[in-house]
């Protein structure tokens, strides 16, 4: 136990001592995984609501698939991107390996099964007299998706915050394809593995509860939007 | 409201994108991979930003271990690379990747295991006759199997102990072809000996949870033992035998073959590694008062004291 008392009050110190070096690898983390889950919600909303509005053809089939892909594992995405984006691979020329950019490509892959999968989850829960209300009353597609997407936010906002877990807490796509570069790279999960991997555990956990703090934070914001109707 | 808010942040997210880049502003930035060893023991903390200072030139680390980081060399994705497996890098050199190699620094591996000694090794020289009792007594030992250069050298010294072996060979496809990956071990695999597959800090870690024996580096050894507030269980039971000598070179990569690379920049470094300046900030870094890299040329860090 005097292990865990000694690592979470390593995690308070190393807060309020202000490290520069600690609020850099937080505001790589945070930057990465949130830009990576803006762009995943702004394709993967959409394509949900496209997805469960419509009727085509293998709509059933592309369904499941999407929802076996929620159970991507990262070194996958990590690996097939590697591949892609080395120096030798199709896309080499254009320097990504290694950046904080490419960190981004294989989280936003990694989720956008998962957005889109729970947008159609929360869409298709959505009565569709709302739809044709919507629509009865004079509305256009666009405005018919907003009366759907109010009804369905909370699903969505919960499809959100999911991919902002996911990404802010996984390791193998950060580690392939942005190397844990100190300064550039590096995120929390990487840091904590190096610590590991150094042996100094104490510092390696307390990273870790500094991660569940700022995920506590960004998450007790989101679920106020779930809550709110003010859009 | 809120919603607003989070848009914004996102936003916000995405507008601090192009400012805090690495590299950009007055510094010229490498890219170099290395071993975990090298980063793990601290000294590279000391020794870049020394660099820096005089040059202006920064230098990004991407440490894994040595077969990953050639292999990042191989594909051209860095401008130098800084590892331990004399025999690959002299390779590595000779097929066109690396420009040349220079000799930074040597350490020892040592084997190192837990007080009670089952296999009676203690304070023997010949580090294959320790392994042949380790082989003999079933004494549980982790391998790093991971084709780094400590898993390198572990499946040298096991060629050399006259214990049966099994010569497995993964084969894999590269640029279409059949190419077959060695792996050397002695039989019992998963009985005593176990290849976990991991860098060198997570395997003592395992090998001390384990009370078994493992080669390791002495530089991430001396970390792992004083560097940290509980010492590692494990003793140094085998070491000095010439076989377990352990340089360590520097390899700018070839401009020939990899015209994008900064060479001259990467050049810079690697001599400036062999440079009394260099060779003296190795010489005299420290773990708990004890010296964890040697300089490979001590004649010009003297001259530069």
């Amino acid at each position: 136990m005097e292990f865990f008392f000694d690592s979470l009050a390593s995690a308070f110190s190393l807060l309020a001592s202000l490290d520069p070096e600690l609020y850099f690898i937080i505001y790589v983390s945070l930057k990465v995984s949130l830009s990576s889950t803006l762009l995943a919600s702004m394709v993967g909303i959409p394509a949900g609501f496209l997805i469960s509005l419509n009727q085509f053809p293998g709509r059933r089939a592309l369904i499941t698939v999407l929802n076996s892909l929620m159970a991507l594992p990262t070194v996958v995405v990590g690996l097939t991107v590697y591949a892609f984006i080395s120096r030798r691979g199709p896309l080499g020329t254009l320097e990504l390996l290694y950046t904080q950019t490419a960190m981004v490509i294989g989280q936003v892959i990694l989720i956008l099964p998962i957005v889109t999968s729970l947008t159609i989850a929360a869409v298709t829960r959505v009565d569709d007299l709302y739809r044709k209300t919507a629509m009865t009353l004079g509305a256009g597609t666009f405005q018919t998706w907003m009366a759907i997407f109010r009804e369905a936010r909370f699903g969505i906002v919960a499809a959100v915050i999911a991919s902002f877990g996911r990404v802010i807490a996984e390791i193998g796509i950060s580690m392939m394809l942005g190397g844990n570069a100190k300064g550039y790279t590096r995120t929390m999960t990487t840091a904590m593995a190096l610590e590991y991997d150094k042996g100094e555990f104490v510092l390696s956990v307390a990273l870790g509860l500094v991660l569940l703090l700022i995920s506590l934070a960004v998450n007790a914001g989101l679920n106020r939007i779930q809550g709110s109707a003010g859009l | 409201m809120f919603f607003r808010v989070l848009i914004s942040v996102f936003l916000a997210s995405l507008l601090g994108w192009s400012g805090t880049s690495f590299g950009v502003g007055k510094f010229m930035t490498l890219k170099m991979s290395t071993t975990t060893s090298t980063e793990n023991s601290g000294l590279l903390d000391v020794l870049l930003p020394e660099f820096t200072k005089k040059t202006g030139i920064r230098i990004m680390v991407f440490a894994k271990g040595t077969g990953a980081a050639i292999h990042d060399g191989m594909e051209g994705n860095v401008d130098l690379i800084f590892v331990h497996a004399k025999k690959r890098e002299e390779e590595f050199v000779a097929k066109g990747y690396g420009a040349y190699r220079l000799e930074v620094m040597y350490n020892d591996f040592v084997l190192v295991g837990p007080s009670s000694d089952p296999a009676g090794i203690r304070g023997l020289k010949d580090v294959a006759e320790a392994f042949k009792r380790i082989a003999l007594k079933k004494a549980l030992f982790i391998s790093r199997g991971d084709q780094s250069g400590t898993h390198i050298k572990e499946q040298e010294i096991w060629r050399k102990t006259g214990v049966r072996l099994k010569e497995r060979s993964v084969v894999i496809f590269k640029g279409g072809r059949k190419k077959a990956i060695p792996l050397t071990h002695p039989e019992g695999l998963g009985e005593w000996y176990l290849s976990i597959g991991q860098g060198m800090g997570k395997t003592l870690t395992f090998a001390e949870e384990k009370r078994a024996y493992t080669l390791t580096d002495r530089g991430t050894y001396l970390k792992f033992k004083f560097g940290r507030a509980i010492g590692l269980a494990l003793e140094i039971l085998c070491q000095g035998d010439p076989r377990l000598h352990n340089p360590y070179g520097v390899i700018p990569l070839n401009p020939n073959r990899f015209p994008h690379v900064k060479f001259a920049q990467a050049e810079r470094f690697a001599r400036w590694l062999v440079s009394p300046q260099g060779q003296g900030i190795i010489g005299s870094y420290k773990i708990a008062g004890r010296q964890v890299f040697f300089p490979a040329h001590p004649f010009s860090a003297s001259m530069g004291r």
